[in-house]
């Protein structure tokens, strides 16, 4: 989906335009992410959205250079703040990362070194990106341990992972990401693996971070719930293309793409769905992505399609509302 | 009964090990470890078992007026011994290849005896738990204390050295490794669902033992025991250098390193060949050993 | 963990019991002591004359005890060939095979260790391959043979190390290599299995999204998790590499523990020999029990539980 030029493009903190990744299997190239673009500006949230194994979280590894050995990404263009991330030798990325960009991801209680205290852990990149003193380190570690809502924040930094909730361990990790202070922060599932209570606390906390600090962030999830809470502008994945992009009032009112439309069905409204009735649902499953693909790839799966979507799903747009389908407007 | 005729049409043994399933020659021979390492154990076992048609000369036959006599691609060597001569002038190529009757005599009978001890403890350990696993963990740890080349070298000076009395000490000695891994390979095996149902079915301790528990811990039983039989060689090698393993005049390798330390220095073949004997048999024995373990239990592998 | 060390020195203790009570029989297995330390052709007076002096006419549980009781003091009998009181003797000799043991698994250790890591890091490349088969090589090399090459190559073509004694640290630089070299091959394999392992952990996804070089990935956060069994290993093979002395020690007639057991097990010096496979097998217990302190203590979730 090539990126709607927005008034302030040129200030895109991210800019992702024909990303693709395949990942080499036995079998032939699996086409994990497919001609991806959006672009994501200061102080707003994008979330993507998507199924399992639609390819967001691989999305996200390969703008951060994290993806595995057997992964190729290819892209027109991949810039972090103007710069070209895809030319960038492997010590000027290490420089960004942790510092320019960070991520924050799913698992809180993996996601921490065991053998080092949270304060280590912490200061970590702040003195290799920053250098300075340990004392000053620290202090930056305090402070964002209590901006992520840490009570009794230098004792914490004594404290090894093993010593701290799931909750904690995750607002320890934004803590962590921030440290540098990163202009974009992508957060994979940040809140999947943790207790209903603490979901809400946690993006709550992201989305107050960002209106302080004024970040752009991208958000990955599978949830609706959340992108309704605390995005700005929704990408729709599927198969490995982004097949809806827009503000998240536009999608939510008026969902253009089919797969969009089943995902919002499927979502039960306390008061407007009828107890005992049916909740949606998408008969099919997610078509192979290895070898050619070559048409819409969730036509098999699609109530509304015709004999033409297995040739082509072209672009379609309407303000800054694009999405792929054969038809400009659902039959509804 | 019917389960057991769907299992040997599946090619799977009704104990779970896979027998005849299509695949596994396949399998096999692209594991260059079994093929390079298997094939090299074969020729010497082969050379072994051959030697008393295959040995030029009667590895006792002392030749004095033909002592220290070089390999043949020395020039004052030939070809009527090969291998040269021993500084008693006994041919060389026909001690090596009855040396490797007393290596696998030695590792053969070491894994066994080793092997039956261990196995047995590390079983009622792993399968009784308790009190039973409690006394075996605390044999085995008392055994893991004591070092075991000074204890066989101390008990062969008390008893005397001969051939049978190392086989009996390396084996009283070395069942550790056996009991631990059969131990922990049994507590695998013991909670899975066909040792229930055996048990279930009124089958003896025994019979449960035997006939359940055994064949699907077999694969790590022939692993522990190759690295056990290599391991026995090895100590051998050792005790009979120091002169208190195998006596003289049997061939051991070892042995026939020691017998030749005064003349390393003119006549550096006679260490040499024992000792590439000795090496190329352990490595034969360790590479066949690391492909079994790859082809056994492929998930244990990094 | 307070209570982790302490079930450890319970067991530690009852095993070194059971080891004494071992080395104590070994020497029973000749028959009848009083003949063996008498001599072959010795008198039946002179037999029951040696019976009475070491109290072997006691029964065997009492002889054990008191046997334990002297050994526990610090006497261990008399040197039946150097005539000297056993303990001085053997505790002298310690400290040389204790200094050859401790650089040889340094030695083991430096050549592990980064062979370990490269394996691991290039995992299933030739590299990786080239470090295996360096291990099974290294495994097949029996030692006594190993130390004669070392002999050959060193002493006599290069003249650069002396055969054999312990005077000078050049006379323990061979029979490091030829002691420690067998041991690196099972911490390579550790190494590798481990980083690989680790290697595949989150936080290792955590340390590279923060920017952090490759070498500190690796040595800082993935090796420091992947060395905890290392530690629990070396603390064993320390124990192995001082009951394998004996065969290196005596090869280079290196002046330690391993030659004095063999010279007292050739010339049938019963005393030494008994008290130095009783001393080895409780060194090497501490040795375990070190080493599982050691493992709890590295392990931030046992020791600050």
């Amino acid at each position: 989906m090539s990126a709607v030029l927005k008034p302030d493009a040129a200030d895109a903190v991210l800019d992702v335009e024909g990303l693709s990744v395949d990942i080499a299997t036995p079998s032939g190239p699996l086409r994990a992410v497919r001609d991806v673009s959006f672009q994501v500006g200061r102080g707003e949230t994008l979330c993507i959205v998507g199924e399992s194994g639609c390819g967001k979280s691989i999305t996200s590894l390969a703008i951060m250079s994290l993806l595995p050995v057997a992964a190729r990404r290819r892209a027109t263009r991949l810039a972090l703040l103007g710069e070209d991330l895809l030319a960038a030798a492997p010590r000027r990325v290490n420089a960004l990362r942790g510092n320019r960009m960070a991520m924050i991801f799913q698992e809180p209680m993996t996601a921490l070194n065991p053998a080092y205290t949270i304060g280590n852990q912490l200061m970590e990149s702040y003195l290799l990106h920053r250098g300075g003193s340990t004392d000053k380190a620290r202090e930056r570690a305090i402070e964002l341990l209590g901006k992520v809502g840490i009570a009794s924040a230098a004792e914490r930094l004594r404290q090894y992972p093993h010593q701290l909730s799931g909750g904690l361990r995750q607002r320890v990790m934004i803590a962590m990401a921030l440290m540098c202070g990163p202009e974009l922060l992508i957060a994979d599932e940040p809140s999947t693996a943790l207790d209903v209570t603490i979901q809400a606390q946690i993006l709550r906390l992201l989305a107050d971070l960002q209106k302080d600090l004024g970040i752009a962030m991208v958000l990955i999830t599978h949830d609706l719930g959340v992108v309704a809470r605390i995005a700005h502008r929704v990408a729709v994945m599927y198969a490995g293309e982004i097949v809806e992009e827009g503000t998240a009032e536009r999608l939510f009112a008026s969902p253009r793409h089919p797969y969009t439309r089943g995902l919002i069905s499927c979502i039960p409204v306390p008061g407007r769905t009828k107890r005992g009735g049916r909740l949606g649902t998408i008969a099919g499953v997610v078509p192979s992505l290895v070898g050619e693909i070559r048409g819409c790839g969730f036509r098999d799966r699609c109530a509304h399609a015709l004999a033409a979507c297995e040739s082509a799903a072209p672009l379609r747009s309407s303000g800054e509302h694009q999405w792929r389908c054969i038809h400009v407007e659902l039959p509804e | 009964m019917s389960s057991s005729v769907t299992a040997a049409a599946a090619g799977v043994e009704p104990g779970g090990v896979v027998v005849a399933a299509p695949g596994i020659w396949r399998r096999v021979w692209k594991n260059k470890a079994v093929v390079v390492g298997g094939g090299l154990l074969l020729l010497i076992v082969a050379v072994a078992l051959l030697a008393p048609w295959i040995a030029p000369y009667d590895p006792y036959a002392q030749d004095l007026a033909n002592r220290n006599v070089p390999p043949f691609w020395y020039d004052a060597g030939g070809w009527a011994h090969p291998l040269g001569t021993d500084p008693l002038g006994r041919d060389y190529l026909s001690r090596l290849f009855y040396g490797a009757r007393i290596s696998l005599l030695i590792g053969v009978s070491v894994a066994i005896i080793s092997g039956l001890i261990g196995t047995s403890m590390g079983m009622l350990a792993g399968y009784f738990g308790g009190r039973t696993d409690m006394a075996v963990s605390f044999l085995v740890t008392t055994r893991l204390s004591m070092p075991v080349i000074l204890v066989a070298l101390a008990t062969v000076a008390l008893v005397g050295g001969s051939l049978w009395v190392v086989i009996m000490v390396l084996g009283l000695l070395k069942w550790d490794r056996f009991a631990v891994v059969m131990r922990s390979a049994t507590q695998q095996v013991r909670s899975l669902d066909y040792v229930a149902a055996a048990q279930a079915a009124g089958a003896s301790t025994t019979r449960v033992l035997l006939g359940e528990v055994l064949p699907n811990v077999l694969p790590h039983l022939i692993v522990v025991a190759t690295l056990e039989a290599a391991s026995a060689i090895l100590l051998e090698a050792a005790l009979s250098f120091l002169g208190l393993g195998v006596q003289p005049p049997l061939p051991s390798w070892g042995l026939m390193i020691s017998e030749a330390k005064s003349y390393m220095f003119f006549s550096f073949w006679l260490i040499a060949i024992p000792g590439a004997a000795l090496a190329l048999l352990i490595f034969a024995i360790n590479l066949a050993g690391d492909g079994l373990r790859d082809l056994l239990a492929p998930e244990g592998r990094a | 963990m307070g209570g982790y060390i302490l079930k450890r020195l319970g067991l530690a203790i009852a095993v070194a019991l059971a080891v004494s009570m071992i080395a104590f029989l070994l020497l029973r297995l000749s028959g009848d002591p009083a003949i063996a330390i008498a001599g072959e052709g010795a008198r039946s007076e002179d037999i029951e004359m040696v019976r009475k002096t070491y109290g072997f006419d006691r029964p065997l549980p009492v002889q054990y005890v008191e046997w334990l009781g002297k050994t526990l003091r610090g006497d261990f009998g008399e040197s039946i060939y150097f005539k000297t009181p056993a303990a001085p003797l053997i505790f002298a000799k310690l400290e040389t095979t204790m200094a050859l043991g401790l650089l040889s698994l340094a030695f083991a250790l430096a050549l592990s260790i980064p062979l370990g890591v490269l394996a691991a890091v290039y995992r299933n490349s030739w590299i990786d391959r080239l470090c295996l088969a360096l291990a099974v090589l290294g495994q097949a090399l029996p030692n006594f043979f190993f130390a004669l090459l070392l002999i050959m190559v060193f002493s006599i073509t290069l003249r650069w190390l002396p055969v054999s004694g312990s005077d000078t640290w050049q006379h323990f630089v061979m029979p490091t290599i030829a002691l420690g070299y067998y041991a690196a091959p099972a911490f390579m394999r550790l190494i590798r299995a481990g980083m690989i392992e680790v290697l595949e952990a989150d936080y290792i996804r955590t340390a590279r999204a923060k920017g952090l070089p490759a070498s500190r990935v690796i040595f800082k956060h993935a090796l420091r998790n992947a060395v905890v069994p290392v530690v629990a290993l070396a603390a064993v093979q320390l124990g192995f590499l001082l009951g394998g002395s004996v065969v290196i020690e005596t090869i280079f007639a290196l002046d330690g523990l391993g030659y004095l057991a063999y010279q007292s097990i050739t010339f049938k010096d019963f005393p030494v020999m008994q008290n130095i496979v009783l001393l080895l097998s409780v060194i090497y217990v501490v040795l375990t029990l070190a080493s599982d302190v050691a493992n709890a203590w590295l392990d931030p979730r046992i020791r600050v539980a």
